[in-house]
C-alpha cells in the first residue's frame, strides 16, 4: 500500500508543496506568511496561505479575520509582480476595517511565486 | 520568489536538511542556506547566519535588523518524529493524529500479526527489538518516544534506550500500580528518581480518556504541552 492515506490527512500543512504544483500547472500564484506577530494573534510566525489567480486559497494567516484582506492583496502582487509587507492590528468594530478581533497585531509579507 | 528557488527549497526539506529562507522585506529578495550552503541573489553576514542557526534551533521564524535592511528568517528544520512502541489499537490512532500534528512517525513491534498493513496503512513499521529498533533510531531533542504494549519484555528495553537519549518527551502506558512496577524494575537495572522524573507514566493528559481514540487524545496532548512548555511541564 502507498503512503497515500497519511500524506492525505497531512496535505493541508504542505502549503509550499502545493504552490509549487499550482505553479506547476500554470496557474498564478502569490505566497503569504506571517513575519511578525504581537499579542495574541491566531497564528504563529511563519504561517502561510498561498493563493492562485482565481482567488483559491490554502494554508491561512489568521483565523479568518485578514484572509480576503489578504487575497486581495496577493491578487495586485500577482498583477504588478511587487512584494507587498502588510500590517493588520486590532479591529475598530465602528468602522468595518479589516483587522484582528483577538487585538493582536500581525504583519504578513506578499509574494508572488515566479 | 522564484520558482527555482522553490523547488531547491522543497528538494532540500522532503530530503530532511536543514534549511532556511531568508527574505528581504524590502524588496523581496532571498537567500537560501541548505545545510549552511547559501543560495540565492541575497548576501547574508554573520548576524543573520546566527539568526538561522537559532531558528532552526527552535523550529521558530524570527524577523532580524542587518545592514539597516529588515529580514525574515523562516527555518525549515527536519520533522519532529514519534516513536511508538506497540502496534496497539491506540496505535492506531496515535500514528495519525501524530502525522496530522507534524510528526514523522514510527511504529516498532517484533510481533507481525500486530503490525498488518491493514491496520498501519501508510506508517512507517519496524520490527526490530525495541531496544535494537530504538538504538538504529536515536531519538533527539526533537523525538518523542511513547511505549503501549503492557508487556515488561518490550515496553523495558524501549525505556532503557529512550532514558540515554535526548527524547524530549517518555511516555509510558499502564496504570499507577503497572507504572509502579516498572518504575521499580528499570531501577534494577540501574536508573534513578532522576529518570523516572522524565516519564510520564500514567501516561497522557486527565480528560478522562475510555476508548483508544481518546486515550490517543490524551497522549497527543500531553506530548504537545511537553513540547511547548517543558518548563511549566515539570517532567
Amino acid at each position: 500500500m502507498s503512503e497515500k492515506p497519511y500524506e492525505a490527512i497531512a496535505e493541508h500543512e504542505n502549503i509550499l508543496e502545493m504552490a509549487a504544483q499550482w505553479r506547476a500547472e500554470g496557474r498564478q500564484v502569490a505566497i503569504a506568511t506571517v513575519v511578525s506577530t504581537w499579542g495574541s494573534s491566531p497564528r504563529p510566525v511563519g504561517s502561510q496561505l498561498v493563493v492562485d489567480g482565481e482567488q483559491s486559497m490554502i494554508g491561512s494567516v489568521s483565523g479568518g479575520c485578514i484572509e480576503g484582506a489578504v487575497v486581495h492583496e496577493a491578487m495586485a502582487a500577482i498583477e504588478d509582480g511587487e512584494p507587498r509587507l502588510l500590517h493588520f492590528g486590532v479591529t475598530d468594530e465602528q468602522a468595518w476595517e479589516v483587522g484582528l478581533a483577538c487585538g493582536g497585531e500581525v504583519e504578513v509579507f506578499v509574494e508572488k511565486l515566479d | 520568489m522564484n520558482s527555482a528557488l522553490l523547488d531547491t527549497l522543497l528538494e532540500a526539506k522532503t530530503a530532511k536538511r536543514p534549511t532556511a529562507l531568508v527574505t528581504d522585506l524590502e524588496g523581496g529578495a532571498q537567500a537560501l542556506v541548505i545545510d549552511g550552503a547559501e543560495h540565492g541573489e541575497l548576501a547574508l553576514d554573520d548576524q543573520v547566519r546566527g539568526g538561522i542557526e537559532r531558528a532552526l534551533r527552535r523550529d521558530k521564524g524570527e524577523t532580524v535588523e542587518s545592514a539597516g535592511k529588515r529580514l525574515f528568517i523562516q527555518p525549515f528544520a527536519p520533522p519532529k518524529r514519534m516513536i511508538l512502541v506497540g502496534a496497539v489499537h491506540i496505535a492506531q490512532s496515535l500514528a495519525p493524529m501524530a502525522k496530522l500534528t507534524g510528526y514523522d512517525v514510527v511504529i516498532v513491534d517484533p510481533r507481525q500479526a500486530f503490525t498488518s498493513r491493514e491496520r498501519f496503512p501508510g506508517a512507517a513499521l519496524n520490527h526490530d527489538w525495541p531496544d535494537d529498533a530504538l538504538t538504529a533510531l536515536a531519538p533527539d531533542r526533537r523525538t518523542a518516544v511513547v511505549t503501549l504494549t503492557h508487556d515488561p519484555k518490550l515496553d523495558d528495553p524501549a525505556l532503557s534506550v529512550a532514558l540515554r537519549s535526548d527524547a524530549f518527551y517518555i511516555g509510558a502506558l499502564g496504570s499507577t500500580r503497572t507504572h509502579g512496577r516498572r518504575l521499580e524494575r528499570l531501577r534494577e537495572a540501574g536508573f534513578g528518581d532522576n529518570d523516572f522524573a522524565r516519564i510520564h507514566g500514567p501516561i497522557g493528559l486527565d480528560i478522562g480518556a475510555v476508548s483508544p481514540a481518546e486515550i490517543a487524545i490524551s497522549i497527543m496532548g500531553e506530548v504537545t504541552r511537553t513540547l511547548h512548555a517543558p518548563a511549566e511541564d515539570g517532567k
